[in-house]
């Protein structure tokens, strides 16, 4: 499957009997894992009181099984993991810049909405 | 079985057969536009996050809203969407399951996985029309939208009416629950509520509404139905070209148009569009149903 980094480019995405089996368990063991944060997900979404844990700690739980199936879906569905870093990179490092970002807005404007909520209008 | 064909100037993202990523012009255009596109959704969700806390006190909880489950009675909160979400994934499974069927050049796979993930795209977008119907109709009981004026809550804190949705403790119609909690110290205790004369003089200053729509909301603020539409329907809308794509794919693959071309490069390409879609629908679900 694995293209040399030089040299002309070969539509090389063939592969053989024997590593379409190892793919295809890649991808079910993929699904019961992509199925199984799901399920924890809608669990702990309906239960997450009798639980006793805080919502604060459920919000967190949700966002980072949010980005873990995001990184299961890109790298695995997508193919993304077994890219060139080239391309990988030219996809990952915008995003990262992005949240970068946001996290910048959550921790300045996000006090700042604070100070619009209670403006009398 | 090895075949390997060669990609030449034309469809190499190079000029001179040197690919600097290792992919086909067409799969790095489609990766390009997918990374836009990410962006576009990122820009909802995150404006949706900012009304969300803007309006936190007042805000429906989408477990609240979206309680209906086809054939059942009562309330099953998150469990379409659930169901939902299940089939999205399934459908991206057997998508991927068609790609590694082209690796291998076995046409009939392509065919019987091509298949499944058009049926259940289908699936997927029926579902969402059926939760619009749903949130559009509304419930047999409505709510209140209270009209211009103020309520004192028992802290001393005065808060505006105007456009308040006020919810019905029972049919009777005789108390109505405000969005509003009385906090005292550290405990928050149950809604506030309106009835008696208060209620009477609530009713004749605001209106009764049934359902959602682009100002009126009778689940709580109009903005979470305008998000609602817009993102779900935004998503949708993707839903449902890529489910024109995976069909127009499908049609040639059945005709044998890539096993001419000696590669089933066009079906990673609408592959990764499709599993972009259950990607955004990641998110749409967390930042939108869960949280």
């Amino acid at each position: 499957m694995g293209h040399s980094e030089d040299g002309p480019y070969k539509y090389a995405a063939h592969h053989s009997e024997e590593e379409g089996k190892k793919t295809r368990r890649m991808i079910w063991n993929m699904f019961w894992v992509l199925l199984a944060i799901t399920t924890v997900e809608v669990l702990l979404g309906i239960f997450w009181k009798e639980i006793g844990v805080t919502w604060g700690f459920v919000k967190m739980t949700f966002i980072v099984m949010t980005i873990a199936k995001a990184y299961f879906i890109v790298a695995y569905y997508m193919h993304l993991k077994h890219e060139r870093s080239s391309l990988q990179n030219t996809i990952i490092i915008p995003y990262v810049l992005l949240a970068l970002y946001l996290l910048y807005h959550v921790f300045t404007e996000g006090l700042y909405d604070n100070y619009i909520q209670n403006y009398p209008w | 079985m090895s075949h390997t064909a060669v990609v030449d100037s034309k469809t190499a993202w190079a000029g001179d057969n040197n690919s600097p990523f290792g992919a086909g012009y067409g799969k790095l255009m489609m990766w390009f536009f997918l990374m836009s596109d990410a962006l576009s959704f990122t820009g909802f969700l995150a404006a949706y996050g900012f009304y969300r806390h803007s309006y936190s006190d007042i805000w429906p909880t989408a477990e609240n809203v979206f309680t209906h489950f086809p054939f059942m009675h009562g309330d099953h909160p998150l469990l379409y969407v659930a169901l939902m979400t299940f089939i999205l994934i399934m459908s991206s499974v057997t998508m991927v399951l068609a790609v590694e069927a082209g690796h291998r050049m076995d046409k009939k796979g392509v065919i019987k996985w091509m298949f499944w993930t058009v049926v259940g795209g289908l699936v997927f977008v029926g579902s969402q029309a059926w939760e619009w119907y749903h949130f559009i109709h509304g419930t047999e009981l409505g709510a209140l939208e209270l009209g211009i004026g103020t309520y004192t809550l028992p802290d001393g804190t005065i808060e505006q009416t105007q456009g308040i949705i006020g919810r019905w403790v029972d049919e009777s119609k005789q108390v109505l629950m405000l969005p509003w909690r009385e906090v005292a110290g550290d405990i928050t205790s149950d809604y506030l509520t309106l009835s008696g004369q208060e209620l009477t003089d609530a009713v004749a200053a605001g209106h009764e509404v049934y359902g959602a729509n682009l100002t009126h909301n009778e689940y709580g603020h109009p903005l979470f139905g305008d998000f609602f539409f817009f993102i779900t329907g935004f998503h949708g809308t993707h839903v449902f070209s890529g489910v024109v794509l995976n069909f127009i794919i499908f049609v040639n693959v059945i005709m044998g148009t890539y096993e001419k071309r000696g590669h089933y490069e066009m079906v990673e390409k609408v592959g990764l569009y499709w599993h972009f879609v259950d990607l955004v629908w990641v998110f749409v679900f967390t930042f939108f149903y869960l949280i």
